[in-house]
Order: C-alpha cells, then structure tokens, then sequence
C-alpha cells in the first residue's frame, strides 16, 4: 500500500509487520518515532503478542534484547550515536553469542562536542562488533532492509544493523509502498532458534572458552558474515520475487559501465551523488556511482568487480578515522588492491554538514583532472580551524575549542558552501 | 520457683546440637532424592566458599518452588566462573551469562520472551532468576538493577554478598563494609582499611522501589533462605534477595568457619536478616543475645590490622555502633522474657 509517511513511520511499520515478540526501547534523537510508533501499535493492540518494555539506558536495551532472544522471541531495538556507544559492550556480546537481534542505528554524530545530526561515526565505530551492517539509502530501501533483516539475521544467528540516516531519512516524509502482512508471512518463516533457553533442554549460553578454542569461535563468527555474502543477494532476489520491488544486495552502480571515475558512497547521500553525476554526464564526464548497502560483511569482490574499468576512484564518506583519514576509503582499498588505480578519500557531512550538488560538482570535477589531495575535507572552513590553532600557540589557556570556533564562525543558521 | 518451668532448647535454629531438636521438616538436608541438583558438584569454587553453598540452597528451592520450570541469568563472576567454563558446566538448568553489569536487564528479556510465548500458547509458565555478587549487583549492575524493580519486572533477583570483588582478586566493592581489608582499601595510613561513611545497603534501596518482596539472609541458616526463596517465586513482579556468603579466600577465615562467620554476622547485628513486602519491613529473624561484634570481626583476617599490639578500640566501637543501629532500626533484638 503507497503511504505518505515519515522515514522512522515507514520503519516501525515494517518492523511491526515482521511480528516481533519483545521491542526493548530508550530514547535518543533521531530514532525516537520509530520505538515511539512501536509502542503506540502495542499499546492500542494493533501489534499483538508482543512486549514492549521502555529500559533505564542502551546498555538495558540491548542486554533486554539479549535475553529475550536468548529465550526464543525475535527481537527489536532502535538506537543512535551516543546510545550506540552506551551499549557497546551488550552490542559485542549479543554477535558472539550469536543472538539473531534486529536494531535499527538511526546514525548520528557522536560527541563531544554533542551534537544530534547526521554522520555515519555511531555505526562505523562499530565496524568490528560482529553485526552485519546494512546501511539504507532512501525510506522505501530503509523499510525493506528491515523485512530482509530479521530472515537474515535468524538464518545466520548474528545479529543485524540497519543504518538509516538520521533526519535525513527518519525524519523525511516520503511515498513508501508499504507490504501486506501476508506477503511479509510468505518471505519471514517464525523463528527457530538455533540455543533457546529451555527447561526441557538444558544448555549453558555464554560461558567462558579457553585459548585451546577461542580463536576457532571467533573465526566462526567470520565464516558467518561470509555465508551472508552469499545469502544477501539471494535474499535480495526473493525479495523481488514477494514484493516485487529490487531492494538490498550488497552493492549498486549507477551509470558505471564506462565511468572513468566512481564515486562509492553509503547511506542517503547517495541521492545527491546521482544527482550530481546526473549534470555532470550531461556535461560529458564519464563518471558513475557505486552505492555500498552491506558494509559488514564487506563486499570485497563485488566492490573489485564494480571498479574493474575505471581510471580512479573517489570514496565520500560521513567518517573520520580521526589519525588516518577514511574508514570506508580503508576497506575499499583493501578490494582493489593490485590494480593500480588511483583512489580519493573525502571525509563529508560530519554532524550533519549539508552536503550540495556545487561542492559535489567541484570536487569530482577535481577527481577527474586528479588534482584531488588523498585525503580531502569537504568544504572545511580553515580560516576558522587556522584560527583556533594559531590561538592556542599563542595562549596556554585557550578555552573550549569548540566554543572560540564557533564564536569564529559567527550567526548562521546552517553551513551552506 | 514454683510449677513447672517451661524448658528453652537454646541450641534451636542455631544447629549447635546438629538437627535433632528440630522438627522433620525443619532439618537442614545436604542430600536427598527431591533435590534437583541445580548446581552439580565438581565446580572450582574454594573450599568452604559461601557462595557456592548460598546457590545451591537458593536455586534448588526456587527449581522445588517452580516445578523445575526455571531460568537463570548469571552475572560475571565467581559463581559464573567456578560454575563453568565450557565445555564443562555445573548447571542443570538453562542458565545463561550475558555481561558483568546487565544481568537484571537480561533476565527481564527473558522474562517478557516468556510472557509473550505463553500468550502465543507455545510455552508454560517459566520462571526467572538472575543472580550475581555484590559487585555485579551493587555497583556496576546496579543501573539494570534499578530498572528492573522499578518496572516490577518478573525476575527474582539474588545477590550473593561477600563484601568484595573476591573473583579479581578481592577489591574493594559498595558492599565492602567498613574498616575491612580489600586490595584497593589496604590497612594503610590514618585510616586503615574501607572508609567509614562509604557504602550502600541495597536491600534497603530494593525497598525504596517498594518492590513485592525483599529479603535478606545467611548461609548459617539454610532453611531460612529455602523459606524466602520458595516465598518470593510464590509471587509476581519484581523481587530481590540478599544473601551474605562468607568468603574464606577475601575474607581470611579458615574454610569449616564460613557458617560460623555468617551466624556470627546475624547474631552480632552486622547483618540483618529480614524480609519486607512493598516497602515495609514484616519479619526478622530475631537475635536472642546479641554477641560483641568483636566475635565477629577478631577471626577475619581481613580484620587484623584492628587487633595488633595495639587494639582499634575506637574503629571496633564504631562498628559496634553499627551494628547496634541495624538492630535498634530493624527491631532485631528479642524481646527478653521476664523470670
């Protein structure tokens, strides 16, 4: 059914549709409206057979959802940013006990300095937990993640992300076609635990193991993401088959089959590279777009594959490996390894820095001539960083960063280039 | 002295004349073939350790009280640690440990997965219990711990007490009481050992959330903890006993004195043994002739330092306070008949 709603709206329907049993929720901005429309729909009854329990922190939420799919209910949270970070702990321990939870990342900026809007540093800091990361470009792929999430998830015993962007999608009223609950029964099976907590069979979940075989259980719990290699495309295709929309896969390209320069990027902003390459095709430019849905497991072959024919490659991402540069750029260096091509990190949009189709448009103009440095920060303001450095040189006691800088910047009501 | 006087068995609930004077019912019973076992032997826990002996009793009453319908979320610790490692566990029961500080949260999912399956007529009617030490319970559990109660979540939830981080080498816990010994409160300086002033007593904070159930008890007294535990699994809603476990490695005492040390706690005052239903206090096991703390603390050497040369007459004084004050708070004393 085509629904005009907001992204989270389209999310908590989705999730809603797929029957789950506990929903553990905490708030924290932007993913509030999702855990909100969730309880909103158990409270009235409209999603039956389900527990809805509002916790004291993340680190609950996720430790609730632990034992309730532990016990055999399928599972939901919602989180962001520092929420994200309070939880990390439960987060790691849910992968390694193989736990199928399903948690939406509604991905913000994490602080200090405190700040609400959107980048990708929640989900990537968490690039080596154990969770597949699924990181959703529009609402309609957000909501669609989410029914492919939780078979996934239960298939393979991990755990799933999905990422949307924080405001920009949760926050964002769009047209979503949203799915029959029969047609979401006839892709999601009930869930068959693989360990279920069970008087009538006994076992021990998560007790010690010993150097003789830890390695080996970590190893399998890589040998899973690998299986999901495998599964998410396939899944992609069943999904095509029941709602007979193309959503998930690992990867997509975008006017890439004679692209000289690919632009890879995550998540919404995506919609604005496409635009841009959109122009720029018009003006000429052999340049294409590969758009990374799954980022754990990472597809290396399939992101090799995409960049066979082109000269170089640019990665834009909401990250920073703050020491080294791009986070991203690192793992698709890893996939082209070899083949000789050059390659541009530009770190974007950190805490929700408006990223144009006018800077867009200059800096793969730039990539194209290969008058790019490495590492680019997109429309940094060094006037002001400049500022604050030379302050600090001067004056032992120089005060909050953050504030002089800001104080710099003056009154604006958005950093628009 | 005229008529006939009515005869007093002293040694009655204080087992120092072994069972026979009580009741069939009321002996305490190592083993039988109703015992479920919960805990087998062959776990790594030390000789004489109170924790081991506490769950044992514990969750061996609550499988009895439940049908043998029960889970249970075990925080890090000694017990998750001597209990298992894989692929060895002493556990006959599904048991499951998650993380050091969620265990209350984890033991709530489980408790709402039950809910819902019941719902779905695909499950009985399981009972929960989470459990860990004082550290996992009073200080880094404590945030979960809070949440649970205050939602009046389905979960018995037991700490097992012995005053430390005795798992990681015996430091210093908010349940470490004062004057004692821990590796991160040496008997050093002005003030040897814990700091007076410092610490907290949770079963009075699980009071504040006006709970159904708290309960505090010993090992000294087993029959009593079976009691409160068959009690709390008899209710719904969010219930918490505490159990001080003596510790012969933290708290330096010989392992055949860990159910001496927890009577002595109990009969001195240090400890006291109550329980309470929505925030009022309804029972106490009383103490006929309250005994000088100093019985207590003088076999522990996590007490030495207070008796050398030159005897912490002072520091015994306040902890005599102390213990005077629980029970003149939780009216422990019995009250003395007339001749």
């Amino acid at each position: 059914m085509l629904k005009q709603c907001e992204g989270s709206h389209a999310v908590a329907e989705a999730v809603a549709l797929c029957r789950p049993e506990v929903i553990c929720a905490y708030p924290i901005s932007p993913q509030t409206h999702i855990v909100e429309g969730l309880g909103e729909m158990v409270k009235s009854g409209d999603l039956r057979d389900c527990e809805f329990i509002n916790v004291e922190s993340e680190f609950a939420a996720m430790s609730v959802a632990i034992g309730s799919s532990a016990a055999g209910a399928r599972s939901y949270t919602a989180t962001a940013s520092q929420g994200l970070l309070f939880m990390v702990e439960a987060v790691y321990n849910a992968s390694g006990l193989g736990l199928p939870i399903v948690m939406t990342v509604a991905n913000r900026a994490i602080g200090a300095p405190i700040n609400i809007w959107n980048d990708h540093s929640d989900s990537l800091s968490q690039r080596d937990c154990g969770w597949i990361q699924l990181f959703a470009e529009t609402n309609q792929e957000a909501l669609d993640l989410h029914i492919q999430a939780f078979k996934l998830a239960e298939e393979l015993s991990l755990p799933v992300m999905v990422c949307m962007d924080g405001f920009i999608l949760t926050h964002a009223y769009e047209r979503v076609d949203i799915p029959t609950q029969e047609q979401v029964d006839a892709f999601l099976p009930p869930y068959e635990p693989r360990q279920v907590l069970d008087p009538a069979e006994p076992v021990s979940i998560g007790a010690m193991v010993g150097p003789e075989a830890f390695m080996e259980v970590r190893y399998l719990a890589h040998a899973k993401q690998m299986q999901a290699l495998e599964r998410i495309p396939q899944l992609a295709e069943e999904f095509h088959k029941v709602f007979g929309r193309t959503t998930g896969g690992l990867i997509h390209t975008y006017r890439a089959d004679d692209a000289e320069t690919m632009v890879i990027a995550m998540g919404s902003v995506l919609g604005t590279i496409k635009d841009t390459v959109d122009e720029m095709r018009a003006a000429g430019h052999k340049i294409g777009v590969l758009g990374i849905t799954s980022f754990r497991p990472f597809p290396l072959t399939e992101v090799a594959a995409a960049l066979k024919h082109c000269k170089r490659f640019l990665v834009l991402e909401k990250s920073l490996a703050v020491g080294i540069g791009g986070i991203v750029a690192t793992n698709v260096r890893m996939a082209v390894t070899g083949m000789g091509l050059k390659g541009y990190t530009v770190v974007a949009g950190l805490g929700g820095r408006a990223i144009t189709v006018k800077s867009l448009t200059t800096l793969f103009e730039k990539a194209g001539r290969d008058d790019l440095e490495l590492l680019t920060f997109l429309d940094l303001d060094w006037k002001v960083v400049n500022r604050q450095l030379e302050r600090e040189r001067q004056t032992r006691r120089s005060g909050p960063a953050a504030e002089s800088m800001l104080r710099d910047v003056g009154t604006v009501a958005s950093k628009i280039a | 002295m005229n008529g006939l006087q009515t005869v007093k068995f002293y040694q009655t609930g204080t087992f120092t004349v072994g069972n026979r004077l009580l009741a069939p019912e009321e002996r305490s019973v190592q083993a039988n073939m109703q015992r479920t076992n919960s805990i087998n032997s062959g776990h790594r826990a030390c000789q004489g350790c109170g924790e081991a002996l506490g769950a044992r009793y514990a969750i061996d009453a609550a499988m009895n009280a439940t049908d043998r319908q029960l889970i249970a979320a075990n925080a890090t610790g000694c017990l998750e640690v001597f209990s298992t490692p894989y692929p060895e566990t002493s556990w006959q029961i599904p048991w499951i440990h998650s993380l050091f500080g969620n265990t209350a949260a984890v033991a709530t999912g489980i408790s709402a997965a039950i809910k819902v399956k019941r719902q779905k007529g695909q499950g009985g009617d399981v009972r929960v219990v989470a459990q860990g030490g004082d550290g996992g319970t009073t200080d880094i559990g404590f945030g979960c711990l809070s949440g649970m109660f205050e939602r009046n979540d389905d979960v018995l939830y037991i700490c097992y007490d012995n005053g430390g981080y005795m798992n990681t080498g015996v430091q210093r816990s908010s349940a470490t009481p004062p004057a004692a010994r821990t590796a991160t409160t040496m008997p050093l300086g002005p003030e040897p050992g814990n700091p007076f002033g410092q610490g907290k007593f949770v079963p009075a904070i699980a009071m504040a959330h006006e709970i159904p159930y708290v309960a505090t008890a010993t090992v000294a007294d087993l029959r009593d903890l079976e009691y409160k535990v068959a009690k709390a699994m008899g209710m719904r809603g969010a219930r918490y006993i505490h159990i001080l476990v003596p510790c012969p490695l933290g708290w330096g005492t010989a392992s055949h004195d860990t159910i001496r040390m927890a009577r002595l706690a109990k009969e001195t005052g240090i400890f006291p043994v109550f329980e309470a239903e929505h925030g009022e206090v309804k029972s106490v096991l009383a103490i006929r002739r309250p005994l000088p703390v100093e019985e207590y603390l003088r076999p522990q050497k996590r007490y030495a330092h207070l008796f050398g040369k030159n005897p912490a007459v002072e520091t015994i004084a306040h902890i005599q306070a102390l213990a005077d004050k629980n029970i003149r708070k939780y009216r422990l004393q019995a009250r003395q008949e007339g001749h």
